[in-house]
């Protein structure tokens, strides 16, 4: 009996919840496992832009949806990852890597609750006056993961952001942009409204200097920008309706090491609310 | 009406000297390659003093003392004794307020009623709040350990001069970090006498650097290269200015910036109350308040009573010498923004929108502006989309909550608001909608130093106050 005939995957992008191919039509070429090849969705500056439109739409939702929710959500993405974790090794990602992408959404999901706990608050001040300062998200979220880990890298952008209710656009690892869409294929089955996180594939040099100069995105998170001049030149573009900016990360990062808050408080505000007491 | 006999506030107390050097390293010393320029006093256009302006290599002295002040003093005193030092200072503020509280309205044309009992005790309250956090610092929340940035570039406006700088030093100080702070051209003079209180503290020499001048001295101690952090806060277009010079450094920044913030009134707020909270909001310090409540949102069932109420409280607002103690609103602080405030007002009524002020008799020199609301505006008009960093109002009206909401965000900036209804669960649904870092209910323009400040969008990131006012000014 002759050997069965594998089904490959075609791998898009995910914008609106969505798998569309690239407006442009084009893709790029990337090996696949061992020996295979894909062609990889090679995102436009349109596609860019729609990823924002989408991830705009979905952020009153999101941010509006309970934190408790979000935190099941999160923590959905962690039980789907889980169940994938073969299909990932396949696709050349350390075994160790996924564990620890898988373990990172759980850690996340804990901190929807916490956080305006952590970082919000009655404050003491000198009248009778009810003070409280919350977290709120920031709002849509440009993001450029690392070339490396693909997966890890790629988790520990996302989760940050959209724990608070931010929603993400962010650009995948160039060289290594099968684990995202796959990733894409988690997040699509974890109950994540549509628009929350949107991947492109394809160049950073052609899709993120219109996301840093678009007007209807809040925050740019420069972290897998390896070259300085580029990070510099995006940075710039940023400052056009003052994005918050997350500045890139050096190589040698150690993604395994505890994020820490960091990551999650650069993209919130707090929003200070004012009562008088009175009889 | 009955008439007030004139109440000025003595000046005496003042002692000022004809000119004024930079404060590097402890002394006052004479610019090596800048030059000086008069500070007046908007309200009579004399000259108060002649006003050193860095240059470049007077921004380089000062960056360079404030490393070694750093480097040698205060990075390595124990937070418990910078905290006597902040306690002593905030201390010499409360004895001196008089003297800081009369020359801060001579400077800046502020009445002296605010100045003495805003500015000035907020001003000793944050250095107190702050004084108590220097050796706290492990339980803030950080984690521990956490290490200041080094040495911080401040750069301050001119209408809250002596705030501003408290907001600014008394954070950077208690974390840790030595500044080199620069006043706004139009206001120097108690930053000056702010260096003095710092000799009288027996401060560090080099922990506080006080480089007075105009756009081109804060320039280059923004693009200075030994500066770890960036604090501005000023106009929105600056800010933008700063964020792209900042850009690819390792530069910390956090901006204050612009505002054109809703005062929304609901048909069941109390009109009276409302309306002393409208005139709060946009004719405190003549409008001269980023956060300030220049657009101000009725609800049309009530839109004809407040504005009747709001016209007839108007004609009670006693506008002249910033002095004198009945004094609501003063002198706008230079011939620049009174340009300013006339140009945006001329292209309201250009637009179509009607205007109405007070009669109100205005003194014949300095720089003055009668209140001025305008109502007919429409969200396409340059006063409802502006700044106008004046005493000027612009009126629109809403029919629900959800157009209130859509109005009030309808706005690059983000950095204020205030919401008037006595529904408690409608003002909950509103402060969580509105896109703005501080959100009045029942009130408005109330700071503390307990309270994180901040905006939203293009109003600028970071936080002053609070705890989270700290994080700007810590490597965490």
């Amino acid at each position: 009996m002759s050997e069965r005939v594998a089904v490959r995957k075609t791998y898009k992008l995910y914008i609106g919840g969505k798998f569309p191919r690239s407006e442009s039509g084009r893709s790029y070429l990337v090996q696949s496992g061992e020996n295979s090849t894909a062609n990889v969705a090679l995102a436009s500056r349109k596609d860019a832009r729609d990823a924002v439109v989408a991830a705009r739409a979905a952020g009153s939702g999101w941010a509006g949806a309970t934190a408790y929710n979000r935190g099941q959500i999160l923590y959905r993405a962690a039980e789907m990852l889980e169940g994938r974790r073969e299909q990932f090794v396949a696709l050349g990602i350390p075994g160790d890597e996924v564990d620890a992408a898988t373990d990172r959404w759980v850690w996340y999901a804990g901190w929807s609750d916490k956080l305006p706990q952590v970082r919000g608050g009655v404050n003491p001040v000198a009248g009778p006056y009810l003070n409280l300062s919350t977290p709120e998200p920031t709002g849509v979220v440009a993001a450029v993961a690392p070339a490396a880990p693909a997966l890890l890298g790629l988790v520990s952008v996302i989760a940050p952001a959209i724990v608070s209710g931010n929603t993400v656009v962010v650009a995948a690892s160039p060289t290594d942009p099968l684990a995202a869409v796959t990733l894409a294929e988690v997040l699509a089955t974890a109950d994540l409204p549509a628009g929350v996180v949107n991947i492109l594939t394809g160049r950073i040099e052609e899709t993120v200097p219109s996301l840093a100069g678009h007007r209807d995105v809040n925050a740019l998170d420069l972290t897998g920008v390896a070259d300085a001049e580029l990070a510099t030149r995006l940075e710039v573009r940023a400052a056009e309706n003052l994005k918050r900016v997350l500045r890139p990360v050096p190589a040698h990062h150690d993604w395994y090491a505890d994020p820490g808050l960091a990551r999650m408080t650069a993209l919130l505000e707090t929003k200070t609310v004012w009562h008088p007491k009175g009889g | 009406m009955f008439e007030y006999a004139p109440a000025p506030e003595s000046r005496s107390v003042v002692r000022l000297q004809p000119a004024y050097g930079l404060f590097i390293d402890g002394e006052f010393v004479d610019p090596t390659d800048g030059d000086s320029f008069p500070s007046i006093n908007p309200a009579s256009e004399e000259v108060l003093a002649e006003v050193a302006a860095g240059g470049a290599g007077d921004v380089d002295r000062a960056v360079r003392a404030a490393r070694t002040a750093y480097d040698r003093v205060w990075g390595p005193m124990p937070g418990r004794d910078r905290a006597k030092y902040l306690f002593r200072i905030a201390r010499l503020i409360q004895e001196r307020s008089r003297e800081l509280a009369v020359l801060e309205s001579l400077d800046n044309g502020k009445p002296i009623k605010e100045s003495r009992d805003v500015d000035l005790p907020l001003v000793a309250a944050h250095f107190f709040y702050h004084a108590g956090w220097a050796d706290k610092l492990d339980h803030a929340g950080f984690g521990p350990g956490p290490r200041p940035l080094g040495v911080a570039a401040q750069i301050i406006p001119w209408n809250f001069p002596l705030l501003m700088l408290a907001w600014k030093i008394a954070p950077a100080l208690a974390t840790g970090n030595t500044v080199v702070l620069k006043p706004a051209e139009t206001t120097s003079l108690t930053a000056l006498l702010f260096a003095e209180i710092c000799q009288q503290a027996d401060l560090p020499a080099g922990v506080v650097n006080i480089v007075t001048g105009a756009g081109g001295t804060g320039r280059a101690l923004v693009e200075h290269r030994d500066v770890d952090k960036v604090a501005f806060t000023g106009s929105t277009e600056v800010g933008k200015a700063i964020a792209r010079a900042v850009a690819g450094t390792d530069t910390r920044l956090t901006l204050e910036l612009g505002g054109k913030a809703a005062n929304i009134v609901f048909d069941d707020a109390p009109v009276d109350q409302a309306v002393e909270g409208i005139v709060n909001g946009i004719f405190f310090n003549q409008g001269h308040v980023c956060c300030a409540g220049s657009r101000l949102l009725l609800q049309e069932s009530v839109a004809d009573q407040v504005l009747a109420a709001l016209k007839r409280r108007m004609t009670q607002l006693r506008v002249g010498d910033p002095l004198d103690k009945n004094t609501d609103i003063g002198a706008i602080n230079s011939a620049a923004q009174l340009a300013r405030i006339s140009e945006l007002a001329d292209a309201g009524t250009a637009e179509g929108a009607q205007r109405w002020s007070p009669p109100c008799a205005l003194p014949d020199r300095g720089f003055w502006f009668a209140p001025t609301i305008f109502t007919g505006v429409a969200q396409s008009h340059r006063i409802a989309r502006e700044e106008i960093f004046g005493p000027v109002l612009s009126v629109l009206t809403f029919r629900t909550p959800a157009e209130a909401v859509e109005k009030a965000n309808n706005t690059p900036y983000g950095l204020s608001a205030g919401v008037w209804t006595e529904k408690g669960s409608r003002m909950l649904w509103l402060a969580d909608r509105l896109r703005a870092g501080v959100v009045w209910a029942n009130t408005f323009n109330k700071f503390d130093p307990t309270a994180p400040f901040g905006g939203y969008q293009e109003s600028g990131y970071g936080r002053e106050g609070g705890r989270h006012g700290l994080e700007a000014y810590l490597n965490v």
